[in-house]
C-alpha cells in the first residue's frame, strides 16, 4: 500500500483520448501532446498536476482511439494512477503497455477532489483519506509487472538484451 | 461438469482457439496468440516504431504479415506532416516493405481491398478502427503502438477470451436506412462502453442481406460500442467479395458460432429502423431522425472508413443526382480509398455528386481525424463519420452531427438535416 499522499483530480464519465490527446498535437512528441492533456475539461490540470497525483474518473474513461500518447501524456505528467467504474477495453492495454496503472474500481466515483488516497494494485484496494477500503478488480499479474517495469519497452529491452549478452558468450566459446 | 472441448463454442472462440493453436478455448482465460495479419499507419507506425526496432536493436519478424498504410498526414499539410510521411516511406523503402499502400485511401478499407484479410485470421491493426476486419470474418482488433512493437518482435499477443454478443437483426432495412443507423442506435442504447471489450457478433436476416461494405460499416464501429471486436460469419457474399479482390482461397465453413454457443444475445427489428442521428459531442447521443428538431448545417461531410465507401457514395448519389445542394452548404466528399474513387467513377456517381455541388477531397483520414485540416470554428456539422467527440475534427465550437451518407446528402440537399426517406419518397421537387 502507497502513504495516502495521492492528490485526486476528479473528472466525469467518457473521457475521450481526444480530451487527453488532443488530434491537433498528435503530431508532436508526448512532452508538447500533454501540455494539452485535458485542456477542454481542466484548462489547469497539465499546468498543476505533480507527480504521484492520480485522477480519479466516471465510467468509459479513455474511450475512442487507439492513440496510446493518450496514457503516455499521463504517464509524462506523472499521474501514478487512473481509477475508474471502467475503462475502454483499448486504452487499458495501451495503459499497461506504457506504463500507467489503471485500477477498475465500482466505488470510484465515491472519491473526492483533491482527496490524499493510497492504494494497493495486488492487494486491489484503495484507502481513502478516512479509512475506507474501496475494492478494484484483480489485474493479471504479467501486466502489473509491465507497469513496474515503466511498459513493455522497458522488458523489451532487457529481454533484448539479454540475449544480445547471451549471444555474444555463445561467440566466445 | 461440462466437458469444454465439446461444448459449442462462439466464432470469436474458433478464432482465437485457431491463432493459439487450442483446441478451444474459454471466455475469461488470457491466451497468446500468433498474428497473421499487423497493420499501422504513418501516424501509429514508422514514426513510433522505427525508433523502439532500432534502440532494441532489432527487426520485424516476418514482413510479409505487415502493411503499412500512408493515410493520415496525407496529403501533407504542414512541415511536421512532411517529416512524419518522410519517416514512414524512408523506412518502408529501407526495409523493402512489400506491402505498403501510400495515398491509395484509409487503411480499414484499403488493407482488404488488396486481399490482405480472409477469415479464420487472427490480425491486429494500431488503430482504433481496426476492429472493421471482423466483417470478413477474422478477428481482429486495434492496438496502440508499443503493443504493436511487441507484435513485431515477437509475432504475438495475448488476449483475454471474449464473451460474445449477439446482434441479432431480424427483418429487412427499409430503403433509405443503413448498418450505419443500426449501428447509431445499438451505440445510443447500450453506450459508448456497452461492448465491455467482449466480442460482438452481428447477425440475422438484415445482417445476411448486407454487402460487405455495409458489414464493413457495422464491424468498424464495434469501437465505438467499446467491444474489442465486430464480427459477421463469412459467407458467399464474403466469398464473391474477396475473389474480387483477388483472395482465391476463402474457407467460410468452419468460422461461425455453434447454435447453442453461450453469449448475450439482443434481438432487432431492421423494418422498423428510422435514420440514426447522433448530437454532440458522443456517437452514443443518437436519436430517431424524426425525433430531431429543425437544425440548419453549413456543412455535410462524408468520409471516412466509417461513411466514404463505395456503397457509402452510391448513396449519397441518389439522394443528390440532378439536384443542386443548397445555398451557403458545403458538401465535402473524401471517398474511403482510391479504388472505391475509381470504382464510382465509373459508375458516373462521381459526376453526379460534383455536379450536385460537392467538392471533392483527397482520399484519406482528412478531417475525421482532424490531425491536419479542421472544419470550421463554430460551424454546424452533418458527418458520415464515427465519432463526434468535442475537437475530434479540429475545431473545439464545431457542432458535430452523426448520419448515414444517405442523411448527409439529403441534408445538404436541404440545408437542414433532413430524414433521407422524405428525399427518396417524394424527390426534391417540392422542397423550395
Amino acid at each position: 500500500m502507497t502513504a495516502p499522499t495521492h492528490r485526486v483530480w476528479r473528472v466525469g464519465a467518457d473521457i475521450d483520448t481526444d480530451a487527453l490527446a488532443p488530434g491537433a498535437w498528435m503530431k508532436y512528441s508526448v512532452d508538447i501532446i500533454a501540455q494539452h492533456c485535458l485542456e477542454t475539461l481542466r484548462p489547469e490540470f497539465a499546468l498543476e498536476v505533480q507527480r504521484g497525483d492520480v485522477v480519479v474518473a466516471g465510467p468509459g474513461f479513455g474511450i475512442g482511439s487507439s492513440r496510446e500518447q493518450a496514457a503516455a501524456a499521463l504517464v509524462h505528467l506523472g499521474v501514478a494512477a487512473v481509477i475508474a467504474p471502467s475503462f475502454s477495453g483499448l486504452f487499458f492495454r495501451n495503459a499497461f503497455n506504457v506504463g500507467l496503472l489503471l485500477l477498475t474500481c465500482r466505488d470510484a466515483e465515491q472519491i473526492v477532489e483533491g482527496e490524499r488516497i493510497a492504494f494497493d494494485a495486488r492487494a486491489g484496494h484503495v484507502r481513502r483519506a478516512d479509512g475506507a477500503l474501496l475494492a478494484c478488480e484483480p489485474i493479471p499479474e504479467f501486466l502489473l509487472q509491465m507497469v513496474d517495469a515503466g511498459g513493455l519497452l522497458p522488458q523489451l529491452r532487457r529481454r533484448f538484451a539479454r540475449r544480445d549478452a547471451t549471444n555474444d558468450s555463445t561467440e566466445k566459446r | 461438469m461440462p466437458n469444454p472441448a465439446t461444448t459449442p463454442q462462439t466464432l470469436a472462440q474458433k478464432l482465437i482457439a485457431h491463432a493459439a493453436s487450442r483446441s478451444h478455448v474459454i471466455p475469461g482465460e488470457i491466451v497468446t496468440c500468433k498474428v497473421d495479419l499487423a497493420m499501422f499507419h504513418d501516424s501509429s507506425g514508422p514514426r513510433r516504431l522505427a525508433p523502439m526496432l532500432a534502440e532494441l536493436g532489432t527487426t520485424i519478424w516476418d514482413k510479409r504479415k505487415v502493411v503499412l498504410v500512408i493515410d493520415h498526414y496525407v496529403p501533407e499539410a504542414d512541415d511536421e506532416a512532411r517529416r512524419i510521411v518522410r519517416i514512414a516511406r524512408h523506412w518502408a523503402r529501407d526495409l523493402a516493405l512489400p506491402h505498403v499502400y501510400d495515398g491509395q485511401g484509409i487503411c480499414h478499407v484499403v488493407v482488404p481491398q488488396h486481399g490482405h484479410i480472409r477469415p479464420g485470421l487472427f490480425c491486429v491493426g494500431a488503430d482504433s478502427h481496426s476492429p472493421t476486419g471482423g466483417a470478413f470474418g477474422a478477428y481482429m482488433f486495434g492496438i496502440g503502438s508499443t503493443e504493436m512493437l511487441g507484435v513485431l518482435v515477437s509475432g504475438e499477443t495475448w488476449v483475454r477470451v471474449p464473451r460474445t454478443i449477439f446482434m441479432r437483426w431480424s427483418g429487412r432495412l427499409g430503403d433509405g436506412v443503413t448498418a450505419k443507423d443500426m449501428m447509431l442506435s445499438m451505440i445510443g442504447r447500450f453506450g459508448m462502453n456497452g461492448g465491455q471489450y467482449q466480442a460482438v457478433e452481428f447477425c440475422g436476416e438484415a445482417v445476411a442481406a448486407m454487402p460487405i461494405n455495409e458489414r464493413m460499416t457495422l464491424a468498424n464501429m464495434s469501437a465505438e460500442l467499446g467491444a474489442q471486436v465486430g464480427l459477421v460469419a463469412p459467407d458467399e457474399v464474403t466469398r464473391a467479395w474477396l475473389a474480387a479482390c483477388g483472395v482465391s482461397e476463402v474457407e467460410t465453413a468452419r468460422w461461425h458460432s455453434d447454435e447453442d454457443a453461450t453469449g448475450v444475445r439482443h434481438n432487432f427489428d431492421a423494418s422498423t429502423l428510422a435514420p440514426q442521428v447522433a448530437l454532440p459531442h458522443s456517437p452514443s447521443n443518437s436519436r430517431p431522425i424524426t425525433d430531431l428538431e429543425p437544425t440548419l448545417v453549413q456543412v455535410a461531410y462524408i468520409g471516412a472508413c466509417t461513411g466514404a465507401k463505395l456503397d457509402d457514395l452510391r448513396a449519397a448519389a441518389r439522394i443528390v443526382a440532378g439536384y443542386r445542394i443548397a445555398r451557403g452548404v458545403r458538401l465535402l466528399i473524401a471517398p474511403a480509398s482510391v479504388r472505391d474513387r475509381e470504382a464510382a467513377e465509373r459508375e458516373g456517381i462521381m459526376r453526379m455528386l460534383v455536379d450536385a455541388g460537392a467538392e471533392l477531397l483527397p482520399s484519406a483520414c482528412g478531417v475525421c481525424a482532424g490531425y491536419g485540416s479542421s472544419i470550421p470554428d463554430g460551424a454546424t456539422v452533418i458527418s458520415s463519420t464515427a465519432r463526434n467527440f468535442q475537437g475530434r475534427m479540429g475545431s473545439v465550437t464545431a457542432q458535430v452531427f452523426l448520419g448515414s451518407p444517405y442523411t448527409v446528402a439529403a441534408s445538404a440537399l436541404r440545408g437542414r438535416i433532413t430524414d433521407p426517406r422524405e428525399v427518396l419518397w417524394h424527390g426534391e421537387a417540392g422542397a423550395r
